[in-house]
């Protein structure tokens, strides 16, 4: 049995020298995973770590795209310098704006509110002509990070791409981590886990939720920024709450107290998805049931999140979720 | 804005708001009973339309559209909860989130192993299917003055049997407080399924009603369940007049924002959401308590 601290090494070894060993396309595909993980853990750090159940993290994820979109000069690359950090500071601005106003809420309250505003974003994208309507829009060139015309790092290269991800992967769990160790983090942890006693304990819970919410939305943004410059091309549909519940199963999949479980649940998902579209028609429907069978195969998985939304009052699993009034009161 | 102009849009926004109500009744009653957040309302209301649209086609008759599909949806309702959702009371939100998630999914391929994703429409019965000629260049259709006083007929139905039966009694008791509604003997695992088999039919007559003035297509679940959210959000959960106060004030917004304000008026239900948020955070009619 190797020791505890090898194994993220190893598995950090296997990714990087992957490349090398799988076809491009599975470079790519693996690649696409990645950033769906990067997306699941940034949610996992509202549902998770947080306790706020967010359907509205495709729209941040999408936005980003979106920035990249209007950013990019017509048929040449823009600078990924520029437009990451614009990207990112995009969504995280949404996040902040629509948590300021979903963190009124609570319980299913805050899980309808962010899905109308995350459909809010949706249909700007959708209705509106700012980028192709309903069509999307394409990126045509890849972002690149020049100096005086000399390309330092263009991701038209698949290898380059994927590196560039990994990189990022990395980074995203150093900085979850490093926050949820953080005093930051604890006070997220405790607000979760009985809201109540932190605010007696003089928290600022709301900021700090806040805070919380709206960096996991730019987190998610720098995702769906590196998604659309993989596919060139951004939709609305890349907003859609359909991908914001898929990135929650993922979460659930994964597990939610940890910090990399969301990445583990992406890969477990996009594989059977992969899996399933290669072998059914009605790859869909077949989803639609294993989602099903593992809501209700984990309910002690699934039933330590009690806690976490609505905080610990008594013998909380045997009651039911209903009444507002009680949920808000905890 | 001429008067008639004005009349004709006050009554689209009348309808549209009545056919919200029904949809979104059926989701707060599941909501305030079960206590469950079902994703899959929208998904029932798409059913609902195609099913409408299959028994039309079939039989060329929407009364026994309209009879067959709300007596479908309500039998699948009770299938459904007693196989799935009965497992998810108690649990938390995100389960019951993601349940209903693999629900939409599983009856979104459903519907197009059985009806395929075409797009329908469906002819209003023979006897409705006029129009009212108001000026010489502006007529409405009899079948939306149709749609509104069915959906009158059937709301006063809801509120009859929600405030004034011994069932709405129930119900209104295991909406304020469930353990002691239940130690007083009711049944609340009957009590569940019946609630959300006429919930999931409210959801379905919705579809039906306007599948003659909308068109029948897939992604129609999807806007109204969020509409159906919204409506929840603006009225209060578990509040059927809260229900109906907020069905009209999105249906007022979306159809005079089309007229009014074009360019954003697919935003506007939104901003009316944010802007009831700030002043009531429980909703108009919900209980005043954060």
């Amino acid at each position: 049995m190797m020791p505890r601290w090898l194994v993220p090494l190893v598995l950090l070894a296997i990714a990087a020298a992957l490349p090398f060993g799988v076809s491009t396309y599975y470079v790519q595909f693996i690649g696409k995973a990645f950033i769906m993980g990067m997306l699941a853990m940034a949610l996992n750090l509202a549902v998770g770590h947080g306790g706020m159940v967010s359907i509205c993290h495709a729209a941040f994820f999408g936005l980003a795209g979106y920035v990249l979109a209007l950013m990019s000069p017509g048929y040449d690359p823009a600078s990924l310098v520029l437009t990451l950090p614009v990207a990112a500071a995009a969504s995280g601005f949404v996040a902040l704006v629509i948590g300021a106003l979903a963190l009124r809420t609570r319980g299913a309250y805050f899980i309808m509110v962010t899905l109308a505003f995350g459909e809010m974003m949706f249909f700007l994208f959708h209705d509106t002509d700012i980028a192709g309507g309903s069509d999307g829009t394409y990126v045509n060139a890849k972002p690149e990070i020049a100096i005086a015309g000399h390309r330092l790092l263009d991701l038209a290269s698949p290898l380059a791409f994927y590196y560039v991800v990994l990189a990022l992967l990395i980074a995203t769990i150093v900085l979850l981590t490093v926050l949820l160790r953080s005093p930051f983090g604890h006070a997220l942890a405790a607000a979760r886990d009985n809201e109540r006693r932190a605010r007696s304990l003089g928290f600022p819970v709301y900021r700090i939720r806040l805070t919380a919410f709206a960096i996991s939305g730019a987190i998610a943004g720098v995702a769906g920024y590196f998604a659309t410059a993989q596919f060139g091309f951004v939709a609305p549909e890349m907003l859609g709450w359909h991908l914001s519940a898929t990135v929650l199963v993922m979460v659930l999949i994964g597990g939610l107290r940890s910090v990399t479980g969301p990445l583990v649940g992406a890969l477990v998902l996009i594989g059977l998805e992969e899996v399933l579209k290669a072998s059914t028609d009605y790859w869909k429907l077949a989803e639609g049931l294993i989602v099903i069978l593992i809501v209700l195969s984990m309910p002690n998985g699934v039933r330590q999140l009690w806690p976490l939304i609505f905080g610990a009052t008594g013998d909380a699993a045997t009651r039911p979720a209903r009444v507002p009034a009680e949920a808000n009161h905890v | 804005m001429d008067l008639v102009t004005f009349g004709v849009q006050l009554l689209n926004a009348v309808q549209y708001g009545m056919v919200l109500f029904l949809v979104a009744s059926g989701l707060t009653l599941v909501f305030g009973i079960l206590g469950v957040i079902n994703l899959a309302h929208g998904a029932f209301y798409m059913l609902g339309a195609y099913l409408a649209y299959w028994i039309a086609t079939y039989t060329g008759s929407f009364a026994l559209a309209m009879a067959g599909g709300v007596a479908i949806a309500f039998v699948v309702g009770l299938l459904l909860e007693t196989v799935f959702i009965r497992r998810l009371y108690g649990r938390d939100h995100l389960a019951q989130v993601l349940l209903s998630f693999g629900l939409i999914l599983s009856i979104d391929e459903a519907r197009e192993i059985l009806f395929g994703k075409d797009v329908h429409s469906v002819a209003p019965p023979a006897w409705l299917a006029g129009s009212f000629q108001l000026t010489d260049n502006l007529s409405y259709p009899v079948y939306r003055l149709a749609i509104c006083a069915f959906c009158l007929v059937v709301a006063a139905l809801i509120f009859l049997v929600v405030t004034r039966t011994r069932i709405g009694m129930i119900v209104r008791a295991g909406a304020e407080n469930r353990e002691m509604t239940r130690v007083l003997g009711i049944r609340f695992d009957v009590v569940n399924r019946y609630v959300f088999a006429v919930g999931i039919a409210l959801a379905a007559l919705g579809g039906i009603v306007v599948a003659p003035v909308s068109t029948v297509f897939p992604g129609m679940g999807d806007g109204m369940l969020i509409l159906s959210f919204v409506v929840v959000v603006l009225g209060g959960i578990g509040s059927v007049a809260g229900a109906a106060i907020g069905a009209l004030l999105i249906g007022l917004t979306d159809t005079f924002g089309k007229v009014f304000f074009p360019s954003v008026s697919s935003v506007l239900i939104y901003v009316l959401m944010a802007a009831v948020l700030l002043w009531r955070p429980n909703g108009i009619l919900g209980r005043r308590e954060v």
